[in-house]
């Protein structure tokens, strides 16, 4: 049986069997990812319940495990509304450029050994190269919608978006001298060996103290992962209490739920690069009997959901930033200290690899 | 066959892309039809194996720069009426402009002459073994590394200026302090006064 | 040396520190939180809901169509029209109350001489249509049945405080 299968596969045309190949393996990555942003939804909501002593949705199914599929039909089957005055094809294409590139990126991102859709040598360009263009989603969809308080969101937004990710980019070239490498996959097999080989603490580079520079370097990348996903505290592009809600104010239904899904997935991949590239990927904290049984993508799996639950607290405590502060932390804090890490991580790499060669 | 199809669909894209940004009649079309161009750009690079270039053309210009680009059309506020305006007059000019123009584009697409040796005079083959981003770097910070500095300092020097011209001192501006704001304690603000009745405060 | 200070207070997040002990703290108290539909809140004895009309324990209702509620009424909503019964008694032919209007003042039920109309402890009126709010005699004197023992109690309860 398995036999004859293989030998019908292998009698298909070389190009066919690797698109459909390809097509599974994007297949059983998406859904699952999907799945599991729906479940993220939910601890996003119950998290802040907790936080501000309410229970959160817990009506739909046990716990309102449910809540978020209830949400998804909601959101289907209600209406379209297209402005009058908007233009119709940017309009409809925006939510759909926000979808498809949250999505896209998650094709270099590996979950456990070997389990990555495309091992691409410049991964962390091709991660940091789309994640700039989820920028477009929100201007077109501000501007196309004509209306005033979309555009102002949509200005907001590009600003913002574009002068954090002038610090993000850093702190990934920061991260790679010390690897030596752009592949994803290879950056996390650097890291094996226990906590303290994550590059967060890299003991290993010792007498070299880089945590000195990697733990600050961490705590930039997460506040400029929150405000390059327009997180409070930097949810500036759709302040509810001045611009109503920014870009979205004009889209329903469906549009908005891609536009949401796409927002929490950007939000899902920050979390994911965090452990990538500061927190050891899919390794054990430690390399020894009980911890290494746990397969890898469980680890990988739980460090994300403890970088979403640190976005949710932060969601649920901090007040929001105005906007002069947002572009003064941005310029004046962030982008120095990120480009004076470049270059003190840059001397150490060149100083250590000279000294292994023998001066 | 797989990157034959790749191709001409990229290459498909760029040329359509790349007309539209002259004939799109929205201004904010031509720009996303100038980024769409941009990506296929990006795609060939990366069908040519140079997907590191690649990566950079898609951070820097789709990234960044067209996104400034948009940013200022958007804000501009457009006559449409105004800019057909002045179209009879000029048409007889302008034609004669294009029409040079299209000459030279066509004579020049005759004449071609692809030389015997064009692929040796290729400034540095890649070399076998060693992946694209090392190839480049080992260029850019070895044999050019002079250039690429230099390269790097001109454009440094076009901020500066771009800074300077633009910087200008005003007196009686109010400017924020965000230690003060921040510092500010309610003692340093605030005074709670028994005010005696129809006295009020001396 | 204030800048400094702040700075560094600033770079450690201990502002965010705080909040995060702050908010995980509240994050495992127990929740105060009614499941609504299931759980409901103590209502007082005072509580304007929605109208009713009430009658005496022999059936005979209470309203003698004074007509002061629809006088004292700020928003409008009440209209009453009144007739002699045959036996001679005066009565209203017609007593609407526009729901829609109403702002739950409960004027009409402090002006009342025979404690006829009154606002119950009843909130969950919603409807699907705004037909369905205009209110009429039929409508109230069936909310005053079906409400009679707990308008009872509670008019009982306040009644020391009038």
């Amino acid at each position: 049986m398995f036999t004859a299968i293989a030998n019908w596969w292998g009698s298909l045309p070389a190009e066919l069997t690797w698109s459909l190949a390809t097509i599974g393996q994007i297949m059983a990555f998406v859904v699952p990812l999907l799945l599991s942003l729906a479940f993220l939804l939910l601890m996003d909501r119950k998290v802040w319940a907790a936080v501000q002593m309410r229970k959160g949705p817990n009506t739909v199914g046990a716990f309102g495990l449910l809540q978020s599929f209830a949400d998804f039909i909601k959101f289907v089957v209600k209406e379209i509304v297209v402005p009058a005055g908007a233009d119709r094809p940017l309009f409809l294409l925006a939510p759909l450029l926000t979808f498809v590139f949250a999505f896209i990126t998650w094709a270099v991102v590996p979950v456990a050994p070997g389990w990555v859709i495309s091992d691409i040598n410049v991964g962390i360009l091709y991660i940091f190269a789309i994640s700039s263009l989820g920028v477009y989603g929100i201007i077109i969809g501000g501007w196309a919608s004509n209306s005033k308080y979309p555009f102002l969101g949509s200005l907001r937004s590009a600003a913002q978006m574009v002068s954090y990710e002038v610090s993000i980019g850093f702190i990934l070239v920061t991260v790679l001298l010390m690897a030596g490498t752009m592949n994803l996959s290879a950056l996390v097999e650097a890291q094996g060996g226990g906590f303290w080989n994550w590059h967060v603490l890299s003991l290993d580079m010792l007498p070299w103290p880089t945590f000195l520079i990697t733990i600050p370097m961490f705590v930039i990348f997460f506040i400029s992962a929150l405000a390059e996903t327009n997180r409070p505290p930097f949810d500036l592009p759709e302040a509810e209490s001045e611009l109503v809600a920014g870009y979205q104010v004009e889209y329903s239904s469906t549009p908005y739920l891609l536009f949401m899904i796409g927002e929490y997935l950007n939000i899902v991949l920050m979390c994911a690069l965090m452990t990538v590239l500061f927190f050891g990927g899919w390794h054990a904290p430690f390399d020894f009997a009980p911890f290494t049984w746990v397969p890898p993508v469980f680890w990988f799996a739980i460090k994300v959901v403890f970088f979403f639950f640190m976005f949710a607290m932060v969601k649920a405590l901090v007040p929001r930033y105005r906007y002069d502060q947002l572009m003064r932390l941005g310029w004046k804090i962030f982008l120095p200290t990120s480009l004076a890490a470049v270059f003190v991580m840059g001397a150490i790499v060149v100083y250590t690899r000279n000294a292994a060669l023998g001066g | 066959m797989l990157q034959a199809a790749a191709f001409y669909i990229f290459s498909a894209i760029a040329v359509f892309s790349a007309l539209m940004v002259v004939f799109a009649k929205n201004p904010v079309r031509a720009v996303l039809f100038l980024i769409l161009a941009f990506f296929s750009a990006a795609g060939l690079f990366i069908l040519l194996g140079a997907e590191f270039l690649a990566m950079i053309l898609v951070i820097v210009y789709v990234g960044a720069v067209a996104v400034l680009f948009l940013f200022v059309v958007m804000m501009l506020d457009i006559d449409f009426a105004e800019l057909k305006a002045g179209f009879a007059e000029n048409a007889i000019v302008g034609g004669a402009v294009a029409s040079v123009l299209a000459l030279v584009l066509v004579l020049s697409g005759f004449i071609w002459v692809d030389a015997n040796s064009a692929q040796a005079n290729l400034a540095a083959p890649t070399p076998e073994g060693v992946s694209n981003v090392a190839a480049l770097g080992a260029l850019i910070y070895d044999r050019y590394v002079l250039f690429f500095q230099l390269a790097g300092l001109v454009l440094l020097v076009a901020m500066i200026g771009a800074i300077v011209l633009t910087l200008r001192h005003r007196d009686g501006v109010k400017r924020q302090d965000m230690h003060k704001q921040v510092n500010r304690k309610r003692e340093d603000s605030v005074e709670i006064v028994d005010v005696e009745p129809g006295e009020g405060i001396g | 040396m204030n800048r400094i200070a702040q700075t560094l207070r600033g770079a450690a997040l201990l502002d965010f520190w705080g909040a995060f002990g702050l908010g995980m703290r509240y994050f495992f108290r127990k929740k105060p939180t009614i499941n609504y539909p299931f759980e409901k809140g103590r209502l007082s004895p005072r509580f304007r809901g929605q109208h009713a009309l009430r009658r005496y324990p022999n059936g005979e209702e209470r309203c003698i169509a004074c007509k002061l509620c629809e006088a004292v009424c700020p928003a409008q909503a009440i209209t009453i029209e009144a007739e002699p019964r045959e036996d001679g008694s005066r009565r209203t032919t017609r007593y609407d109350i526009d729901m829609v209007k109403c702002i739950y003042c409960g004027f009409c039920a402090e002006a009342c001489p025979v404690d006829a109309i009154v606002e119950g402890p009843n909130f969950e009126f919603a409807t699907e249509t705004r037909e369905e709010l205009y209110y009429d005699k039929a409508k109230l004197l069936d909310n005053g049945d079906r409400w009679e023992r707990e308008i009872a109690r509670n008019l009982e309860l306040d009644a020391r405080y009038r």
